[in-house]
């Protein structure tokens, strides 16, 4: 909507509409000058008009009050209570944009997260402070995979993470099942739940994450906690932003989300990390449905610049009964480099995680000339390459997701299906790793 | 006289200003009470449009904004190597707090610190711009030649004799119809190249110590590349390893509009990596220019800027500089972005029409150079592209093309293999090879041309026949062509894969480069020789040399270990 300013409103500042009827309602300045402004309205304009609404300026961006008190919390996509407790005391008021993180002042992330499955642990391993989302489709069990990491999650020294969930767009049902997972493992009293629903106005969405992390960077910089961050679905936020783009008539661009796109996706998630001389940290695990499966489409491309890797799940494994159902040559963790390793995880990690990859690649090829050729076309060493691709989904992947299984089982087994192959295909591992190997076989022997 | 008007209208990181008649294009500005910094990006009539290079959150009209008279300039001095600046060069190590506030101001170098200044010329000489007067040893890998600023011209009258100083004193005073004093410092506004003698032609390589861009796509130092690739697929792994180990003397590193924890891990690897050639930290000869991508957008056109003016900087001090800018394609989003506040008519993708000007103009300050003072210089820029869902068709990518000489098409069918760096051997290119190959026969090898050249020949013999392979199964081809198939395996295992995260094999001089080459062709050679004589190509893959050829690249380092090795080949 359009109101009148006489230049008294600030860009981004926010007002209140007061209807007829007494409902109030917020707005946020999209653009100023000196008579008027465009305003977003959060909760939709349905029902206003033009004679009958009062605006006060109320000399602000929006803000959230933050204080330890945030935890055990639930609030609106606004930052607005709802669970019949009154608002928090905040020690301070917030602009949910957030301050710059100066890129000095940063920690680089390399301590690991031990979520107890295997397939993100040994192959793309998550790190304090990371920004690793999930790539998810209809019907595919992101949720369930999300709620096992925020179960399972330790860092070595055995302490807890605190969680900030942001519902964004999501049915009702998600919602309850998070709460739900998190009140029975007894992390709810150190969580903080942001609920925009899919029957929540869409405006609201555009803000959402943002509130949920001013939550997020306050509870992990000022109070030291270890906070893992979950935004659920951004497809819903980039589709909300693209409506209020078309709604603001700005110039579209790739398949008619606004050109900020990435810049805007960027300031969600690099909001995450770790501080210099700063006990807490941040570490995100958004979740996004990719339209179509398509991994090109502009919300997960750009997500996926901007994060620190993704892990993409499908809907063949899925089918297969595999869970947790992960793409693993189109998934990716850019930080498990420095996480893993001697006096980290084992001295082994990262030569075994690569030759997984490099094997498994190797006989998705295999397969491909299978169908065509059948298996009595390919030769006898590429047939032992199709028994280690189902040992490796069936025992590798293949978990129950209430299973926790630590990072020593997970390259145990790791290098029992890479003994269905022939030592002259290992060639990402050296002479010392085979000694880690051959010293595991020779325990399990005894 | 400072030009003082009112802001009219916020659109975001645009602001309309009003009453301020007079103002130049791309003159900066302050804006708001906060001071936020901003440059004119358009003038109509007694009104401006200012690009904002800060978050605008509370403007409002009525505001103050204020001219500052002069365009968007960098500080040239002795401070500024080993240093890490924001995209407008304010120093990010200087600042209180973990966050960086608005309207923050700060000199880009310690003004207060004295440096050693020794004198190189005498007065009474005739002199002009770019003539060096004297230097500083600002680290222990870059001496810094103080020169007279490129527009001044006459009479050197004073030189100051060899002592400390700060880099506002007065180090000497020329004359022609009035007395211009120079000092340690300068300023250059950053559109505008640094002025040269003469442009020449680059004759030799930048080495990078990455075996698959030395070797088979080269750099010449003057040069222009560009890194296409997909997310995921290891344009800032490659950026991060032309930055630790190409041989040139400065490195600019602009993350423009890309992720904070990447210039951390810039941060914590520099100061311990070893320049290959002096032994010294790389931080040392290193600048940092970060304008993430949760910084304001405007400032990414900035932050490029800033850096190809502190290459041609020491450029002109006859030094070989290397700019890396990750990624251009942040800055072509800034752009976009406010041209559409500017309501600008756009083209493709909703890109400006000057996009492709404006990439051409940023290219065009790469080149081998004789310098003002007579030395010769270059600066060669190093772009990473990052196209929208990989599509190499669109305009960044297109338009980039055009205007570089070399690319390496990052592949992510290469990258989902995990093969590293995922440069692609049939699309990538390098309009230097022949200008560069001279240098390879004259300091390695007489022979590298020709194992070039049979490697890429058995590539593409190897693409050509991946259809049949991936159609039929490898057992339908004649056992030679398979041993083919090996060869082009051991190159891609042994020579084209390179681990960034390796002692040994993370960099590897252009003679080892020459040893490697040359196992794996001369073991091909033989092989093809045993085949004749009835062996198959499963018991040559079976040979344990098979296997340690490939892995040479971790172990080979030295003539020794290359000739134990090659031995052991021409026995085979």
């Amino acid at each position: 909507m359009v109101i009148k300013t006489n230049g008294k409103l600030g860009y981004e500042e926010l007002v209140e509409i007061e209807l007829s009827n007494g409902e109030k309602r917020l707005g946020r300045s999209l653009q100023v000058s000196e008579d008027i402004a465009v305003v977003e309205v959060f909760e939709g304009t349905q029902g206003l008009s033009p004679r009958d609404v009062k605006v006060r300026f109320l000399g602000r961006p929006l803000e959230l009050p933050v204080s330890n008190e945030l935890l055990g919390r639930i609030f609106d996509g606004l930052g607005r209570p709802i669970d019949n407790m009154p608002e928090p005391v905040g020690s301070e008021e917030l602009d949910i944009n957030g301050k710059i993180l100066n890129p000095y002042k940063r920690e680089y992330p390399d301590e690991f997260i031990q979520t107890g499955v295997s397939v993100i642990d040994g192959m793309l391993s998550m790190v304090r402070g990371q920004k690793l989302p999930i790539f998810s489709g209809s019907g595919l069990p992101h949720d369930m995979l999300a709620a096992q990491i925020a179960r399972q999650a330790t860092i070595a020294k055995g302490e807890e993470f605190a969680v900030v969930f942001a519902a964004i767009g999501v049915p009702a049902d998600t919602a309850m099942f998070f709460r739900r997972e998190l009140e029975e493992s007894g992390a709810l009293k150190r969580s903080v739940l942001f609920l925009n629903l899919a029957e929540d106005p869409a405006v609201e969405r555009i803000v959402t994450p943002r509130v949920a992390l001013t939550a997020a960077e306050y509870l992990a910089f000022e109070e030291g906690y270890h906070v893992l961050a979950i935004l659920t679905d951004m497809t819903n936020y980039g589709e909300a932003l693209r409506e209020i783009s078309m709604m603001r008539e700005e110039v579209p661009s790739r398949r008619g989300y606004p050109g900020y796109l990435y810049t805007d996706l960027a300031t969600i998630f690099e909001r995450s990390g770790r501080i210099t001389g700063r006990k807490g940290s941040l570490t995100q695990l958004p979740i996004l449905s990719m339209p179509a499966d398509d991994i090109t489409h502009p919300i997960p491309d750009l997500t996926a610049y901007i994060t620190e890797g993704q892990i993409v799940l499908g809907k063949e494994l899925y089918h297969k009964g595999i869970y947790p159902p992960v793409n693993v040559l189109m998934s990716l963790s850019r930080l498990m480099k420095d996480g893993v390793g001697e006096g980290k995880t084992r001295a082994d990690h990262k030569e075994l995680s690569d030759q997984l990859y490099n094997s498994y690649s190797k006989a998705m090829d295999v397969r491909s000339l299978t169908e065509i050729v059948g298996e009595e076309g390919i030769p006898e060493s590429s047939k032992k390459y199709l028994q280690f691709a189902d040992a490796f989904e069936k025992k590798f992947m293949k978990q129950d997701p209430y299973e926790n299984r630590d990072i020593d089982t997970t390259l145990n087994i790791a290098w029992d299906i890479l003994s269905i192959l022939p030592e002259s295909e290992w060639t990402n591992i050296s002479e010392k790793s085979k000694k880690v190997y051959i010293n595991v076989v020779q325990k399990r022997n005894i | 006289m400072k030009i003082k008007g009112r802001i009219t209208e916020v659109k975001g990181t645009v602001v309309k200003a009003s009453d301020v008649s007079g103002i130049q294009m791309n003159e900066m500005v302050k804006v708001g009470e906060a001071g936020l910094i901003g440059e004119v990006v358009r003038v109509e009539g007694d009104s401006a449009y200012v690009q904002v290079y800060e978050f605008t959150t509370g403007l409002k009209p009525g505001e103050p904004v204020e001219g500052l008279g002069s365009p968007l300039s960098v500080t040239l001095a002795p401070g500024i190597v080993g240093n890490i600046y924001d995209g407008l060069q304010r120093p990010l190590s200087t600042i209180e707090g973990y966050t960086i506030s608005r309207g923050y101001t700060a000199e880009a170098i310690d003004v207060n610190k004295s440096w050693h200044f020794v004198p190189v010329v005498k007065p009474g000489i005739k002199v002009q711009g770019g003539e060096k007067v004297g230097y500083v040893e600002e680290t222990e890998l870059i001496r810094h030649y103080i020169m007279i600023p490129p527009n001044v011209i006459g009479t050197l009258t004073y030189v100051a004799p060899e002592g400390d100083y700060k880099v506002t004193d007065q180090i000497a005073e020329v004359q022609e119809s009035e007395k211009q004093s120079v000092s340690m410092l300068q300023r250059w506004s950053v559109r505008v190249p640094r002025p040269i003698k003469r442009r020449l032609v680059a004759s030799e390589p930048l080495i990078t110590g990455q075996r698959v861009i030395d070797a088979f796509f080269p750099l010449a130092k003057g040069g222009s590349a560009a890194v296409p690739g997909g997310f995921g697929t290891g344009k800032t792994v490659l950026l991060h390893q032309m930055a630790s180990w190409a041989n040139s003397r400065v490195v600019v590193y602009v993350g423009c509009g890309e992720r904070g924890n990447e210039m951390v891990e810039l941060l914590k690897t520099f100061p311990k990596l070893n320049d290959p050639i002096s032994g010294k930290p790389i931080m040392q000869k290193s600048i940092m220019i970060a304008n993430t991508s949760n910084m304001p957008v405007a400032a990414r056109e900035a932050s490029v800027y800033v850096g190809l003016t502190l290459a041609e900087y020491y450029r002109d001090m006859g030094y070989d500089s290397l700019m890396l800018a990750d990624s251009t394609s942040r800055w072509a989003e800034a752009l976009r972005e406010i041209s559409g506040r500017l309501e600008e008519i756009p083209a493709e993708e909703g890109y400006p029409s000057y996009l492709a000007s404006r990439i051409a103009s940023f290219y065009e300050r790469a080149g081998y150079v004789e310098t003002l003072s007579g030395d010769f210089g270059s600066v060669s820029i190093i772009g990473a592209v990052s196209p929208p869902g990989g599509d190499f068709t669109e305009p960044v990518t297109t338009h980039t093309l055009r205007y570089v000489k070399a690319f390496w098409l990052l592949d992510p069918n290469l990258a989902y293999s995990r093969h590293y760096p995922a440069v692609n051997w049939i699309s990538s290119y390098s309009s230097y090879i022949e200008s560069l190959s001279g240098w390879w026969s004259l300091n390695i090898s007489d022979e590298f041309e020709t194992l070039r050249r049979r490697a890429l020949d058995i590539l593409f013999k190897e693409e050509s026949l991946r259809n049949i392979v991936r159609l039929l199964g490898p057992e339908v081809l004649p056992e030679d062509e398979k041993l083919l198939l090996e060869a082009a395996n051991m190159l891609k295992e042994g020579f084209l894969k390179q681990s960034a995260y390796h002692e040994v094999d993370r960099y590897t001089p252009p003679l080892v480069q020459y040893y490697l080459l040359k196992l794996i062709i001369s073991f091909y050679e033989k092989a093809k020789e045993k085949l004749t004589g009835g062996a198959t190509v499963e018991e040559i893959k079976a040979s344990p040399l098979y296997l340690e050829v490939i892995r040479a690249r971790f172990n080979v380092k030295s003539k020794e270990d290359f000739e134990a090795i090659m031995k052991k080949v021409m026995e085979f």
